[in-house]
């Protein structure tokens, strides 16, 4: 039958000359391969020291996000929570005090933010579904561990670091 | 026999017994970095610096595995057979000339733990010995896999000293004695290497050594693809841990008596004209011995990471059909060589 590719090759199964039913020769090429892999570079990359930058678009461990004072974003709307395939956002919600102006930025916040991280399959859509740019999932890859419990990720390990307004204002005007 | 003697002996003795050791345990390591850098990977590099504490840290594992006695094994055999595996690997280091005399305050001190006149006999009988404790190991453990391998072993074994032996015998009519003390003295400097005279034996040689260590491409007794680990599938702990020890030490060992009596043992170029003191030329001898001792555990790996498994069938034909008829043919043109030799010049 005619191929289609164009990238068919016969070939021929002669029988092995003396040379070749030796080995010998044979072996020693297989060797020469063998012993120039051995002063090559290693494509090794030393883990904990050593590690492989992430892709931009790579999608790791949510955090939840301040705005500019440093409040957190999140009002507790319970989109991401709607928009999760696999159900993995749970949340309670609580309204803001007289004097926390300047911890939460909404009137509404999430007392109670979890994320089980054995069910979160890291799609993304989340961060598409909250209006307000309160979760990213900008983070490290989750690290393992013992209990199933531990894998609930509370607010304690999502919400971002709270930074210095006034060195992020320094940074900008350098 | 006097005192110094026996404490001489027991000295030299302790020291090639723990050097044995020390050289199988870095081999272990050798073997997994060997495999790593032709693979293009680093190999183990966490245990201390370059990992050179693996075989430590490899060895502590052994013994703290669980020890495990299948119900229906052999007690006494399954014991014994680990047992005579490191034993007589042990064992066959006691001819190797590991260097010439040193003169020690008067005393010349040969380092050598036994001149016996049938040393290469010697080394034939351990090795023949050595498939024993497969064997054994192989039946006690009331596995079908187990004796697949432990017959495996024996019947390759069995095959492969023929032809070594074969190719042994044209290396004693070249040097006319037993001795490997003799043979290694023969062969001094760099042109008298037994190597220029019996190319076609070492060959042979050295694909029987491969054979008779049971290394890759000849390891079918353990071949993990068929036989799930051969002769020690049932073996857990230390007892696993000394099967795998005893082929790093048969390795050594082989490797030994293959630069012994091919490569010049502990000779090495232009020995004669350094004008050195007679220690001197000892001490760089032994340690010319060991890198070519070590040069061939390298070729060794070198091999097993570069060719695949032999078939059974394949084994075989290479052994009866191939090195056998080879051998012979060696014997006899080394015979016609000689006679030549000894009637025309």
């Amino acid at each position: 039958m005619e191929s289609l590719s164009n990238r068919k090759k016969v070939l021929e199964q002669k029988p092995m000359n003396f040379w070749e039913r030796m080995y010998l020769p044979a072996i020693i090429k297989g060797m020469r391969v063998t012993i120039r892999h051995f002063f090559k570079k290693k494509t090794t990359v030393s883990y904990p020291e050593v590690e492989r930058p992430y892709s931009k678009n790579y999608r790791g461990m949510h955090s939840l996000k301040r705005d500019e004072e440093g409040r957190e974003r999140c009002t507790a709307c319970g989109l991401c929570a709607l928009s999760c395939p696999a159900e993995a956002i749970s949340m309670i919600s609580a309204e803001r005090k007289k004097g926390e102006e300047h911890l939460y930025r909404e009137e509404k916040y999430a007392a109670v933010y979890e994320i089980n991280m054995l069910r979160c399959i890291f799609c993304g859509l989340c961060e598409e579904a909250c209006p307000k740019e309160a979760i990213y999932l900008d983070g490290p890859h989750v690290p393992a561990d013992y209990l199933r419990k531990d894998f609930i990720y509370g607010k304690d390990k999502l919400v971002e670091e709270k930074f210095d307004v006034n060195l992020l204002e320094m940074a900008n005007l350098k | 026999m006097e005192t110094a003697f026996i404490i001489e002996k027991f000295v030299l003795i302790t020291i090639v017994f723990v050097l044995t050791l020390v050289i199988a345990m870095y081999s272990t390591l050798a073997e997994r970095k060997v495999a790593g850098f032709m693979q293009d990977r680093k190999g183990p590099d966490r245990a201390g610096p370059f990992g050179i504490l693996q075989p430590l840290a490899d060895g502590g594992k052994f013994f703290f595995k669980e020890e495990i006695i299948p119900a229906g094994a052999h007690k006494s055999l399954f014991i014994a057979g680990p047992t005579i595996a490191i034993i007589t690997a042990c064992i066959s280091s006691a001819v190797i000339p590991w260097g010439q005399q040193l003169t020690i305050g008067g005393r010349v001190i040969d380092l050598q733990v036994a001149d016996i006149n049938v040393g290469i006999l010697y080394v034939f009988g351990v090795i023949a010995l050595g498939v024993y404790g497969i064997m054994l190991g192989g039946w006690a453990s009331n596995n079908k896999f187990s004796l697949m391998g432990a017959i495996r072993a024996a019947s390759q074994s069995i095959s492969y000293e023929i032809a070594m032996g074969l190719s042994i015998i044209a290396l004693l009519m070249v040097t006319q004695t037993l001795s490997i003390k003799d043979i290694v003295a023969q062969q001094s400097g760099f042109v008298n290497w037994n190597i220029w005279v019996q190319p076609l034996g070492f060959i042979i040689f050295v694909t029987c050594a491969f054979a008779e260590c049971n290394r890759v491409p000849f390891d079918l007794p353990e071949c993990e693809t068929e036989l799930v680990g051969g002769y020690h599938t049932e073996y857990s702990s230390m007892k696993l841990g000394l099967y795998m020890f005893s082929e790093y030490i048969n390795m050594f060992v082989s490797s030994a008596i293959m630069s012994a009596l091919y490569f010049g043992g502990y000779n090495f170029p232009f020995m004669n004209d350094l004008g050195l003191s007679q220690n001197w030329i000892t001490v760089i001898g032994v340690v010319v011995f060991f890198l070519k001792i070590f040069a061939f555990i390298f070729f060794f790996m070198w091999i097993r990471w570069t060719l695949p498994r032999f078939r059974y069938d394949q084994l075989m034909n290479l052994g009866w059909k191939i090195l056998i008829p080879l051998a012979i043919a060696n014997i006899v043109l080394t015979g016609v060589i000689t006679l030549i030799k000894d009637t025309y010049w």
